[in-house]
């Protein structure tokens, strides 16, 4: 995790023109299968990074197996790849892409 | 012999006794997995003290060993050179990471067969431990998910079933501590 800069005082910035700026949302973390990751170790790990339910988990774990890969989460390039570098903290092989 | 597993403990942690043999099994396999993730072993040791000092590396490639590139594998889809990047700015504290864990694991298993009481960190600590050392052992198997195909694949001399019989153990392991972990839970 990075922690901001200090704020850059512009007094002479015109506010109004951010709000017309569309965020960098459109990329995607996916996670593949492999065959050595448990299934219960897969969605413990959705679980404790994402915060989602345990049903969630479970449900894109299964998408992991039986798919054979699974996006597990969205955001800006900068979220993503700190997913991407979490998941292979813990192990899993993850992959981020522009999503389209 | 029954096998030993983690058991659930106080405040987040766990425990677990394990066997001479298993205790025996562990150290070696921690012991060279610590040894396969330091930064001595893998030559790619950072030059640039000040590039050093903020945890980014030259490693713009996926490590030739097979093991090793399961362990840091290329973060982008299909995009080489925002993997090499991503690589660079990643690999070194994911390494230290891992480096760490193994360490904690190591320590915790200590010489001599003992009733280990983990607590929360610890017990992370041992869950990457575990589930890096199958990653590796698993690459150099070449286990798929059908593991007694693997297995009924093999002679009876073939000294790859040795190592099976350990990447077994520590599945068994690793998947009680999972359990132990999360178990019950929401």
């Amino acid at each position: 995790m990075s922690v901001a800069p200090a704020e850059t005082v512009r007094p002479e910035e015109d506010v109004e023109t951010d709000s017309v700026v569309v965020p960098d949302k459109p990329w995607v973390t996916i996670v593949w299968n492999d065959p050595v990751n448990l299934m219960s170790y897969v969605a413990y790990v959705f679980q404790k990074h994402f915060g989602y339910p345990k049903a969630k988990a479970n449900k894109l774990m299964t998408d992991v197996h039986e798919k054979g890969k699974a996006v597990v989460s969205n955001g800006t390039r900068e979220e993503m790849e700190r997913d991407v570098e979490a998941m292979h903290g813990y192990g899993l092989w993850a992959t981020m892409q522009h999503d389209s | 012999m029954v096998a030993a597993n983690f058991r659930r403990a106080r405040k987040g942690g766990v425990s677990i006794v394990m066997g001479p043999v298993e205790h025996q099994v562990l150290l070696r396999v921690l012991g060279e997995m610590l040894e396969l993730v330091s930064v001595e072993s893998g030559g790619e040791a950072e030059d640039d003290p000040l590039a050093r000092a903020v945890g980014i590396g030259t490693a713009t490639e996926a490590p030739e060993d097979p093991a090793l590139a399961r362990l840091f594998p290329d973060g982008y889809t299909d995009d080489p050179e925002a993997s090499a990047d991503f690589r660079r700015y990643t690999e070194p504290g994911l390494r230290s990471a891992k480096h760490e864990r193994l360490a904690t694991a190591l320590s915790t298993l200590g010489e001599e067969p003992h009733k280990m009481l983990l607590d929360a960190d610890e017990a992370q600590a041992w869950l990457g431990a575990l589930n890096d050392s199958r990653l590796v052992l698993g690459e150099r198997l070449g286990v798929t998910e059908d593991l007694e195909e693997l297995i009924s694949a093999l002679g009876e001399d073939d000294p790859r079933l040795a190592l099976l019989w350990v990447y077994d153990r520590l599945t068994y392991l690793q998947e009680s501590l999972v359990q132990a972990l999360w178990g019950g839970g929401p």
